[in-house]
């Protein structure tokens, strides 16, 4: 008997079917790895005791604190202060959730903490062929792993933590194709802005995406899930990137991947995990690398985004009114004109951090441009690394001494300014490049207006005060 | 949940599209650990002005927007991020739905599961609500009904709406879709016992 060739996508979701979708009915999917944060996860914990309710998988679930956490230094006892009453009340709350229902939890100024996206991959725990979820919308970042992988509200945390289960209906696929070569100076970010430039940030809903072509192939794992990460602002709950040799090579040997013989077991498996050959996606879109520039968005949605060396969009290339209105709204809030450069517009503030550009290859292409040159002084630059590891990786490699001579802030691991509830933000007015994943209104603080870019770009904006592109640095 | 009866309401209109979440309630307000009270900072940064006072010209501060009880507002409302916080603040002001030509996944998702019905409507009917909303301000009321899927217009059109099976029995019955995983244990049992925990957290710190 012969198997119509399936989708990675397909495959991952029919290995997890508990119960099968009917015409009345949504599919039960089966989750293999659980994420918990701080914010999206005590009323869910609220309904599990209020219904007399077990954890079902605690092992296979893991709490971390990262977004109401502070990124200041720590104090002489090696504590990281937390000085907003609310923000602790959150993060005790977790702990006593954690404890209470024995869940493991790296807690704020331990070893392991970091951003849950950060953190899931660099303990091993992130691996090909799962099904992951959390109450975060970036999720989606561990599809690089081959892992279907998506965001969920906060019943559906109840849900998972009670169940080990979610109620799903089956998305359609997507083939986000990557043909090409990227050019120095163009990278991941660059990839993931242009293609929510084509499609807009509604143009992936109700999809999958899955990655393909050479541009992909070339990336290392870090960049992969720097476009994963962004799939939802396309629209799509998950993207997938089918593992390969980058892959296996990422994930051997980290603290909770398969040792020994099992490793061998796991591989051959994960092998398998490709789209076959004649399997069919519902829909498939194109971009070519070799053509690419650095991206940078204009306006208050992740879609509007421009080539660094183009020039802000005018009414008269929307289609329609309220594409039209979206536009006047977003320059009106941005401050800025239809048909306008962004190569030269000073800023306040570099954030260079967050789900999407903490990892340490995200700060070594920071400091290869940072290295011996100076932040110009009217800027805050502020360095968030993705977790307490990759803080210290960075340390070893010696990043942060060139962050502080170049008058960058050398920050503790967390989301940070890219959601800034936690003191990190922008003041009214002021204009940031951020590497994070959003530039709605107020995301980085109130009246603050985000560019969103690669780190590169970011690097190259500090050192020179202005929006500048960073093949002109080099 | 309380199970979902017909109604007739008056609506405020929010012509703006691509409303995320970061909108409907900012993250600074997430550092909360209940549902209660979301509804006073709805829309927080568009309704109030910077020293807290409201926002006169922002709709549902308008006198004649008092005790609205619908939203009708632009494509894909609620995009962004996947806090619940969204339809919880949604609700509290005293919204039953929300109107729009699409919805993001996450939102729809969140929306259903607290009985705020999404209802997607088409550009036509969109655009037949912006313009009854125009000519009298906050009077103009629709109808709801599930059981149906129509939602009645100002004029007295019936326009039908989607939404998956499995979502209206739960709204129409005000059945929590915990219940309903709960009662797959044996379903789940089967499965765990065929499949091996395919990582384990045990012992992380």
């Amino acid at each position: 008997m012969t198997t119509a060739p399936q989708t990675l996508f397909e495959k991952i979701w029919n290995r997890h079917i508990v119960r099968p979708e009917t015409s009345e009915t949504p599919a039960v999917l089966y989750v293999d790895l659980h994420l918990v944060h701080e914010v999206t996860s005590p009323q869910a914990f609220t309904e599990l005791r209020e219904r007399g309710l077990k954890v079902r998988r605690p092992n296979q679930t893991v709490a971390t604190m990262d977004h109401s956490t502070p990124t200041t230094p720590r104090g002489r006892d090696g504590i990281i202060p937390v000085p907003d009453a609310q923000a602790q009340a959150q993060l005790t709350q977790l702990e006593t959730n954690c404890r209470d229902f024995g869940i493991p939890l790296f807690a704020l100024g331990t070893e392991n903490q970091g951003i849950v996206h950060v953190i899931g991959p660099e303990q091993g725990l992130t691996q090909p062929g799962m099904t992951i979820v959390c109450g975060d919308s970036h999720t989606s970042t561990h599809g690089a792993f081959g892992a279907l992988a998506f965001g969920i509200g906060t019943s559906e945390v109840g849900h998972v933590l009670a169940t080990q289960c979610l109620l799903q209906s089956r998305p359609k696929t997507m083939e986000v194709r990557i043909n090409g070569t990227l050019r120095p100076g163009v990278g991941a970010k660059d990839i993931i802005l242009a293609i929510i430039a084509q499609i807009g940030i509604g143009g992936g809903t109700g999809y999958v995406f899955e990655y393909t072509g050479s541009a992909i192939r070339g990336l290392s794992m870090e960049e992969r899930m720097t476009i994963c990460n962004m799939s939802i602002e396309g629209g799509a709950r998950a993207g997938l990137i089918a593992p390969d040799q980058v892959t296996f090579e990422y994930i051997k040997g980290r603290p909770r991947a398969p040792q020994g013989a099992a490793w061998d077991v796991a591989l051959a498996d994960w092998q398998t995990l490709v789209t076959d050959r004649g399997a069919t996606y519902d829909a498939t879109i194109e971009l070519d690398a070799d053509n690419l520039a650095p991206m940078i968005t204009y306006g208050t949605n992740p879609g509007m985004g421009i080539p660094i060396t183009g020039t802000i969009p005018t009414r008269n290339d929307m289609t329609d009114e309220q594409s039209k209105a979206g536009l006047e709204k977003a320059l009106k809030y941005m401050d800025l004109s239809e048909g306008q450069s962004l190569i030269g517009k000073a800023v306040d503030v570099v954030f260079i951090g967050s789900c999407t550009n903490s990892r340490i290859t995200d700060l070594r292409q920071a400091a290869s441009l940072m290295v011996g040159r100076t932040v110009n002084p009217k800027v805050r630059v502020m360095v968030v690394p993705g977790s307490a590891q990759v803080k210290k990786q960075a340390e070893a490699e010696g990043l942060d001494k060139i962050f502080i001579a170049a008058g960058a802030e050398w920050r503790e691991a967390g989301c940070s300014m890219c959601i800034a509830m936690n003191g990190d933000q922008l003041k009214p007015g002021q204009y940031a490049v951020s590497t994070s994943n959003r530039n709605f209104e107020g995301r980085q603080g109130k009246g603050g207006r985000t560019f969103l870019a690669s780190p590169l770009t970011a690097a190259a904006t500090a050192i020179s005060g202005v929006i500048s592109d960073p093949r002109d640095i080099r | 949940m309380e199970s979902f009866k017909p109604y007739t309401a008056r609506y405020a209109v929010l012509p703006v599209e691509n409303i995320d979440t970061d909108q409907i309630i900012p993250a600074r307000f997430l550092k909360t650990t209940s549902k209660v009270g979301l509804g006073e900072i709805l829309f927080s940064d568009w309704r109030y002005n910077d020293d807290g006072t409201p926002n006169p010209s922002f709709v549902v501060n308008k006198p004649e927007y008092q005790g609205v009880e619908v939203l009708v507002a632009g494509n894909n409302f609620g995009c962004g991020s996947s806090r619940e916080h969204a339809p919880w603040a949604l609700q509290g002001f005293g919204f039953k739905a929300v109107l729009s030509t699409y919805f993001a996944d996450i939102f729809r998702n969140n929306s259903l599961k607290n009985g705020l019905l999404p209802i997607i409507i088409s550009e036509e009917t969109y655009q037949k609500l912006v313009s009854a909303d125009a000519e009298a301000a906050g009077e103009v009321e629709i109808s709801v009904d599930l059981a149906t899927q129509t939602v009645t217009l100002p004029d007295g059109e019936k326009v039908h709406f989607p939404i998956e099976p499995f979502a209206k029995y739960c709204v129409l019955n005000g059945v929590d879709q915990l219940g309903f995983l709960v009662s797959a244990d044996d379903d789940l049992t089967t499965y765990e016992s065929a499949h091996a925990a395919r990582v384990n957290t045990a012992g992380l710190v």
